[in-house]
């Protein structure tokens, strides 16, 4: 045992006795209020740049649930004086990319431009950006579109499935709300309710831009002000509900035709700014997250057969985001596989890693600690990330020494506090009606 | 424009080549170094020049099953391990099987590379295949295809209107096997592939990353240098007899919204150099759907509301022959008569009318826009380079096809369009939706019993 343990300490000190160049985060506040995060590289002759607002599906209610996703979809189909035609082959002339998302937190949009394309590109990302024009024949149509799609996904399991995960996990608090909203709120929305949710959202002060790639300090100073200084200034603080921790048990088996099963088992998890989220982010590699070295895919898939894929993960957000695990399962075995997932659960919880695999654990997310940072666009979401979330700008610096830090005890405390196998939402679509879980574990 | 097109055309292909070197062991394995130093790491990928056009029927998926049971143990690393190993090594690691090849890769702290080579040429050559293993594996394969084919409407559509587009090549069969198939294949069958096509001379190897070329054909060298090359099977050539008019086919699958696609036949790249027709056809696809306002999305999504979305496709990088797909949603309230008679009048007035050079020169500008993001993916550039290897057209022809992409003209669209998108080169695939119920009729407030 003692033999065991020095040589651990040793086999530690080789995962962290290494340091790894970081980018060199540049960070002020912009005149417009918004935060900037820079990398400045010029390796490529291209610059991509980010602007995140605190506009996700978490501020949509559930009569209007939809008008974040919509909102931001609208920003790129037409701006004052600018058809939405025109913004596409705009972009498409300089060979510019223009994406974007909405999650729970936050909506984002970026732009991937050459730099002999810059200037031109970023000047129409600031009308983009800055002065919509939403269009109330170009909303019908996209809500027809969306509507459409909509109703596609309500016939897939895996939809169905993540709309009643989210519903049992989250009750009344906005995260329940899907990002792409329900039939019956996407019909109601109006462009004044685009209007309005803009205004109120799409903050300068509380933007945050990042920048990652070819120009200089001063040149991204001018470009971080020019896609936010003309954004709408709102002084009101929004707070969101408290995610309720604590949900009951729950079980819902919903039919379909599908050939497998698709099983997921959520509940409420973690905060992006929580202590506890290093010893469960790494007690999860060990548990799900770790790909084909898992407990849940050697006992699910390596074992038995029973899936071609098997997770687990936390969903890092403002406020506590799900914990989730999924597999999908030939019906006839669902139960069985169901079972598997839960013992295997019970047992991480319990007893949590072994010293052997929370060093596999550790030497997995240290050694692979490069290739996360290893592209402009990794980098340019690491800002993102940093910035939305206040993290500390040494949080890249800081990583490998906080994942090395963590300690079985922490994992088997922290799961212990967050997780509780006995009361959490599962969802069953395409199940076998009857349960017989039950039966075979005796 | 155009100069300026030209000179960053030449500056890229001139990088492109300085960066990549090559050396070819005693053994036949093919070494591909592609030096990128921005980031302390690297990639590797092994190609196997043998995908699923390789199978006979009765046997398919084979190609597959044996891309799973890579993962099963050799005779000096057990099952499990090699997974294990690279990820105690911090890398990232899977496989991919295609039609026409299978890879497999790892990407690592650069300082893994030894590990990495020891590991992919140990089960070049050393595979361990057993009963036991590969009775737990073809069932994960089974899950794979429920999951991806028989569950998702679309990609059964595709998977079976493969089967009306080829009647004789072997692209009528599913990269993942039929489910009959994979119920009768044996271990033996996954193990005479493997003997057959697992050899050094069928294989690519791409290292793309920070490191220095003349240490990775040290290593190749070291690690790879010593397993012997075997003779290859025959390869079969197949000619796919020419079709004699219009297909339709149908699908019927549990979904909402009904989904067309119309695939016409078209010739993939053979020769680089002299061949225009694919790029041409690559230039049509792009004028097609290349951008949010390109022709289909611009008619008829945006303006005509015929469609949900609109779509056209073609790839002429294959080693089969390549097909030019259009596809489309109806709209709300609209058939899929209705959109296919949309999609058959744009082609027609592209075909009456030709394109403008301003559409043109807006796929182009995204080709060579393109060239310049890839390089933020030192992932990316090796796929590329073991694809066109795998494919038989080679890593170099990379930069002549980026310059023949921009020397397409106008017309030579045009032309293109007239002479494949028609009705005797056209297969017709359409999912009809089938209701499903969805209801809840289980739903308890606790599930201790289920404990």
């Amino acid at each position: 045992m003692c033999v065991k343990k020095v040589l651990f300490s040793l086999l530690l000190c080789s995962v962290s006795g290494f340091v790894i160049a970081t980018p060199q985060i540049q960070h002020w506040q912009s005149a417009s209020g918004a935060q900037v995060l820079f990398v400045e590289d010029h390796d490529i002759a291209m610059l991509d740049v980010a602007v995140s607002v605190p506009a996700g599906s978490s501020f949509d209610t559930l009569d209007k649930s939809g008008l974040a996703g919509m909102t931001q979809a609208m920003l790129s189909l037409g701006s004052e004086g600018l058809s939405e035609d025109l913004v596409s082959t705009g972009m498409a002339d300089m060979g510019a990319q223009l994406s974007g998302g909405v999650d729970q937190d936050r909506a984002s949009v970026s732009l991937r431009t050459l730099s002999t394309e810059r200037e031109q590109a970023l000047s129409l990302l600031a009308r983009v950006l800055q002065h919509p024009a939403f269009s109330a024949d170009i909303l019908n149509r996209e809500k027809t579109r969306l509507i459409a799609s909509l109703k596609e996904a309500q016939t897939q399991p895996e939809f169905i499935a993540a709309r009643a995960l989210n519903q049992a996990v989250y009750g009344a608090h906005p995260y329940a709300l899907q990002p792409s909203g329900d039939i019956a709120s996407v019909a109601t929305l109006t462009v004044q309710d685009l209007n309005n949710f803009y205004h109120t959202h799409y903050n300068a002060r509380r933007a945050v831009v990042a920048l990652m790639g070819d120009v200089t300090r001063i040149q991204a100073e001018a470009i971080a002000q020019q896609l936010t200084g003309e954004l709408p200034v709102s002084a009101e603080t929004l707070l969101l509900p408290e995610v309720q921790m604590n949900i009951k048990a729950s079980e819902q088996r919903i039919p379909h035709p599908a050939s497998q099963s698709h099983i997921l088992i959520g509940v409420p998890g973690v905060s992006r700014t929580d202590p506890d989220y290093f010893p469960l982010y790494v007690g999860n590699y060990v548990l799900g997250g770790g790909g084909f070295v898992s407990r849940l895919m050697n006992e699910v898939r390596e074992k038995r057969g029973l899936a071609y894929t098997v997770y687990s993960y936390f969903m890092p957000l403002k406020q506590p985001g799900a914990f989730q695990i999924g597999l999908q399962t030939k019906k006839e075995q669902a139960d069985q596989a169901l079972l598997l997932v839960r013992k295997t659960l019970a047992n991480f919880v319990a007893n949590g890693p072994d010293e052997h695999e929370l060093h596999a654990a550790k030497q997995n997310i240290i050694g692979g600690f490069p290739l996360r940072i290893d592209s402009n666009r990794k980098i340019l979401e690491y800002l993102s990330v940093i910035g939305f979330y206040d993290l500390p700008l040494t949080y890249l610096d800081d990583f490998t020494d906080r994942i090395n830090k963590v300690t079985v005890a922490q994992i088997r405390d922290a799961f212990a506090r967050h997780i509780h196998p006995e009361a959490m939402a599962t969802v069953i679509v395409g199940a076998p009606l009857e349960s017989t879980a039950g039966a075979e574990n005796k | 424009m155009r100069i300026y097109c030209i000179a960053l055309l030449i500056l890229l292909s001139q990088q492109a080549c300085a960066e990549v070197f090559e050396k070819t062991l005693s053994n036949g394995l093919h070494v591909i170094v592609k030096e990128d130093h921005r980031a302390p790491v690297l990639v590797q990928q092994i190609w196997y020049k043998t995908g699923s056009m390789d199978e006979s029927a009765g046997k398919t998926g084979v190609a597959h099953a044996l891309e799973h049971m890579m993962f099963k143990g050799t005779h000096l690393v057990p099952a499990g391990e090699f997974s294990r190993r690279i990820a105690a090594a911090g890398g990232r690691e899977n496989a991919f099987t295609s039609s026409d090849y299978t890879a497999y890769f790892q990407q690592l702290d650069k300082r893994q590379l030894p590990l990495a080579m020891k590991l992919e040429s140990d089960r070049m050559h050393g595979l361990n295949l057993t009963q036991v293993e590969f009775a737990k594996e073809i069932k994960v394969v089974m899950e794979e295809r429920r999951m991806r084919t028989d569950d998702e409407p679309r990609a059964l559509l595709q998977e079976r209107m493969m089967g009306d587009i080829y009647l004789e090549h072997p692209y009528h069969h599913p990269v993942i096997g039929w489910m009959t198939d994979l119920e009768q294949l044996s271990v033996k069958d996954v193990r005479n592939w493997y003997q057959q096509w697992y050899t050094p001379d069928n294989a690519t190897l791409i290292i793309a990353g920070d490191v220095k070329a003349d240490e990775v054909f040290k290593l190749a060298q070291h690690f790879y240098g010593a397993i012997p090359k075997r003779v290859l099977p025959a390869r079969r050539v197949y000619t796919e007899p020419a079709q004699l008019g219009i297909r339709r086919m149908v699908v019927k699958a549990p979904a909402e919204l009904p989904f067309l696609v119309m695939s016409y036949h078209a010739p993939n790249l053979l020769n680089p150099q002299q061949d225009w027709k694919p790029y041409a056809l690559e230039m049509l696809a792009g004028v097609l759907s290349g951008n949010d306002a390109a022709r289909l999305n611009k008619h008829l999504v945006r303006d005509q509301q015929i469609a949900s979305s609109a779509d056209a496709g073609y790839d002429s990088t294959s080693r089969g022959p390549a097909v030019f797909s259009l596809e489309a949603v109806p709209g709300k309230g609209k058939t899929v008569a209705e959109a296919e008679t949309a999609l058959r009048g744009e082609i027609a007035i592209l075909i009456k009318d030709g394109v403008s050079e301003q559409e043109l020169k807006r796929v182009k500008a995204q080709v060579l826009a393109g060239e310049v993001y890839k390089l933020d993916s030192v992932f990316y550039q090796a796929m590329q380079i073991g694809q066109m290897e795998s494919i038989g057209l080679g890593y170099k022809a990379i930069p002549l096809m980026l310059a023949k992409l921009q020397a397409v003209t106008a017309d030579q669209v045009r032309q293109v369009a007239e002479e494949y998108l028609q009705d005797d080169n056209l297969t017709v695939g359409v999912l009809d939706p089938q209701p499903l119920s969805g209801k809840v009729v289980h739903e308890t407030g606790d599930s201790s019993h289920v404990r």
